[in-house]
């Protein structure tokens, strides 16, 4: 059997290291994957932006790029909601789930507890490969003469089931947008799998589940929820493909006329379809998120020099995160038409979730509180997460009560809502993590100062773009709305609007400082040092000592520096 | 640190924002409407209050935290279950208290004045049953939007002779209201903001949804369940009539 190759450092490998099945290899791909995935999401949300602002604007390289979606220039409401679809499914699948958990987890994760690779190194090639080609069947499905799907990242049926007579794009390209999905699941299927037998399995010596970095335990559960949930949504993605194309009728009741046309279906329901799609939906979300909050956490212990406050608690508030986040699918269905009654049980499960992640956020504080912090670019981030976490997270409060909820409910509340908690505060970890661990990716350092000139003005310009958006909520604002023309009662918020789009271009405009960045110091950046942050954790260490100790011992009394490393010796006394 | 009083802008930027209220609910039109609005208010003051100590308490730390000796403290678990117990408590009684105006089945029943809804891509219509109370058979093979039968009333049922359809909806004030939700095609959502509710409309369900409006006048009905590409022109209106002028309409009618 051949052994993979190890630690294939430097970017001049990074061509080999496409079929490359070192771990680090394989996250660099992911790393680029979803660096090109967010980059196409960001432009497509300014499309977005420009359009919900001047939905009569004529512009002529719209018409170059989409003739018949943008004929004349202007932007059809069928174009508007395909780049909607699309936004919401590259951001959510390939840039929120594919950075913090397989990029990240791949690269640190057997590092941090000691293995050597992956526990599958080839199956986790092959898993980015389908990732890979799942981005590429997505991208496809938006090229069709019909343009792409309008039926959103949800893909609510019968929308999505009954085919071009629901709308243009309906066809083959929303057949592809499911293909797509399916393949996604598959690849985190195969991802989630490796992921827990690496760290059931693969754990060095003296490495102890209860001795493994927040980070870990956060993949490790992160790894739990996908392994629960994307078969689910493999599940959904086969039967409803097996509606559009074998005949079958999960999730289309009889008696459907669409446009003129008598819909041969009977005996579905397409409230099955949301119950499949969120019983995934909603533990994505905290797919999402989980791995950010190992990141934060990790880090803010070690740029404050103090022990993480509450190891185990910490661990805890991760898992119940996760087990009650497969439960509360229900709050995404208040107003669907199930029983009212249901709602209440759903409601106090989604309230009970705040518990322990407020519990997170104090143990975060508590951190670091009195703590020697040094401000770094990713220490940044880290503080900026809690702060967004924070704003994000209450507005859960009010969703979570279905008599609020039905009226914030697909409203621009939402949006503030999601985009704060899952889009913001999970990019942050993300940019956290690229701060903290290029040394180890790349062997070079990130520039500071640009670093943190692109922390503070996007911390202040994802404010200005997102809290203004709550109130469109409050005025009752619906999302998915191509323009804002048709009702009065959207006159008012049109100056706030207009504010949001202002805002968001600022806010994209300042990640070419990021950009500038990462490909300057891919090239230019200062050598790293062996442990250039004067961690703990092992994926810094040199020596392959066996691990003797947890992983946050900062600033213990009595040793030569303010921090031991997990298989090191202490020197003190 | 910069980001300290960054962060202390940007809590008073919010709350000037939240005393400001750019733009702002409408005015409740029902007494649904009004315990809503109470419940929002305690709502965003409990979460206010977080969201400002949390915001100032992240700030202190980054203030005051640079190169001092680091005492490692003791206690955590305390204040874990402290502050466990306290936000379980909080967040329990937000979601016991949101029930209270939740609930409700609405039930059928000869005194409330019964109205159908009728969904489909990208028009509303709204069907009375007439005189006789009765709603006349429909079937997807009578609805023609061209010729005037966009809700497909059986021609060859005597109860849906004097049906009423319109494309606007008219309801008495005062008066208990069940609106009965169809779709023929996909899935919509009926949502009237003054009402502060809404309830999607699910093809192959007859959903029920209790009204009670006390306030005359026009209110705009919009669609809040993605329906294709003419989702964001969906739109029409709720005609709230005092109920002497609403029976004489449908007399008329």
């Amino acid at each position: 059997m051949e052994t993979p190759a190890l630690k294939t450092k430097g970017r001049s490998r990074f061509f080999a290291g496409l079929a490359s099945t070192d771990h680090r290899a394989v996250a660099r791909l992911y790393f680029f994957l979803s660096l090109l995935a967010v980059v196409l999401g960001i432009l497509l949300s300014l499309l977005m932006r420009f359009h919900l602002v001047f939905p009569q604007a004529q512009v002529g390289w719209f018409a170059k790029l989409w003739p018949i979606g943008a004929e004349g220039g202007v932007m059809t409401p069928e174009l508007y909601l395909s780049i909607l679809t699309l936004h919401g499914t590259i951001m959510v699948f390939f840039v929120l789930t594919l950075a913090p958990l397989n990029a990240f987890g791949n690269l640190v994760l057997p590092e941090q507890i000691g293995a050597k690779q992956m526990a599958f190194p080839r199956l986790n090639l092959l898993s980015f490969w389908i990732a890979a080609a799942s981005f590429a069947i997505l991208l496809a499905s938006f090229m069709g003469a019909d343009g792409g799907p309008l039926s959103g990242w949800t893909a609510y049926a019968p929308l999505s089931v009954v085919g071009a007579i629901a709308g243009p794009g309906e066809g083959l390209g929303q057949t592809l947008w499911f293909f797509s999905i399916a393949a996604f699941s598959v690849s985190s299927l195969l991802t989630a799998i490796n992921i827990i037998a690496t760290v059931i399995d693969l754990r060095g010596p003296g490495m102890t589940l209860m001795r493994m970095p927040l980070t870990c335990w956060n993949w490790f559960v992160t790894a739990i929820l996908s392994l629960l949930a994307f078969p689910v949504l493999l599940a959904a993605g086969a039967l409803i493909l097996l509606d559009r194309l074998g005949g079958t009728s999960f999730f289309v009741p009889a008696g459907l006329l669409v446009g003129d046309q008598t819909i041969q279906h009977s005996g579905g329901s397409p409230l099955l379809w949301q119950h499949l799609f969120w019983f995934f939906g909603h533990p994505e979300v905290y797919i999402a998120i989980l791995p950010g909050m190992g990141i934060v956490s990790h880090l803010i212990a070690n740029f404050s020099r103090k022990p993480i406050f509450g190891y185990k608690a910490m661990v805890w508030a991760s898992i119940s995160i996760a087990f009650l986040g497969l439960l509360v699918w229900g709050h995404h269905m208040f107003i669907s038409g199930l029983n009212p009654y249901s709602a209440i049980a759903f409601s106090l499960l989604t309230m009970t979730i705040g518990v322990p992640s407020a519990l997170k956020t104090l143990n975060w504080i508590a951190t670091a509180w009195g703590g020697s912090l040094r401000f770094t670019t990713a220490m940044l981030f880290a503080l900026g997460f809690v702060s967004v976490f924070v704003t994000g997270g209450l507005s859960g409060l009010f969703l979570g009560q279905p008599q609020l909820d039905a009226y914030f409910h697909d409203t621009y509340f939402v949006v503030a809502h999601f985009h704060l908690v899952m889009g913001i505060a999970a990019l942050f970890g993300v940019f956290a993590g690229t701060f903290y661990w290029f040394p180890l990716m790349f062997g070079r350092m990130l520039d500071e100062r640009l670093g943190k000139l692109h922390f503070y003005l996007t911390f202040i310009g994802a404010y200005a773009t997102f809290l203004p958006m709550h109130f469109a909520g409050f005025a009752g604002n619906p999302r998915r709305y191509s323009d804002f023309t048709t009702f009065d009662f959207l006159a008012p918020s049109m100056p706030l609007q207009r504010w949001i789009t202002h805002s968001a271009f600022c806010l994209a405009a300042v990640q070419l400082i990021f950009l500038w960045n990462l490909f300057r110091s891919l090239r230019r950046g200062a050598t790293a040092p062996a442990n250039p942050w004067e961690a703990t954790s092992l994926e810094w260490s040199e020596s392959e000592s066996p691990v003797v100790r947890g992983p946050y011992e900062y600033s213990l009394p009595g040793e030569a520096r303010d921090f031991l490393m997990q298989n090191e010796e202490s020197r003190g006394y | 640190m910069l980001l300290g009083p960054i962060l202390l802008l940007f809590t008073a930027a919010a709350c000037v924002l939240f005393a400001l209220k750019p733009v702002w609910f409408p005015l409740p039109i029902s007494a649904e409407a009004l315990a809503y609005d109470r419940q929002f208010v305690w709502t965003l003051w409990i979460a206010g209050a977080i969201f400002i100590a949390a915001q100032l308490l992240l700030a202190w730390t980054i203030l005051r935290g640079r190169k001092r000796a680091i005492v490692i403290a003791s206690g955590g678990r305390r204040l874990e279950w402290t502050s466990g117990i306290a936000t379980a408590a909080l967040f329990i009684s937000l979601s016991v208290l949101g029930s209270r105006g939740w609930a409700k089945i609405p039930v059928r029943t000869p005194d409330k004045e019964t109205i159908e809804v009728h969904a489909h891509q990208f028009a509303w219509n709204f069907r009375y049953p007439g005189p006789d109370g009765r709603f006349g058979r429909t079937g997807i093979e009578f609805i023609s939007d061209a010729g005037g039968n966009p809700v497909g009333i059986d021609p060859n049922d005597a109860a849906g002779k004097d049906d009423i359809v319109t494309a606007t909806l008219r309801v008495p004030a005062g008066r208990d209201v069940l609106l009965l939700l169809h779709s023929r095609d996909v899935i919509h959502d009926f949502f009237v903001r003054e009402l502060r509710t809404k309830q999607d409309i699910v093809p192959g369900m007859e959903i029920p949804l209790e009204i009670h409006v006390d306030r005359p006048g026009t209110y705009e009905i919009a669609c809040a369940e993605l329906c294709g590409l003419g989702h964001s022109q969906m739109r029409s209106t709720m005609l709230v009539m005092p109920p002497e002028e609403y029976d004489r309409w449908k007399r008329q009618r």
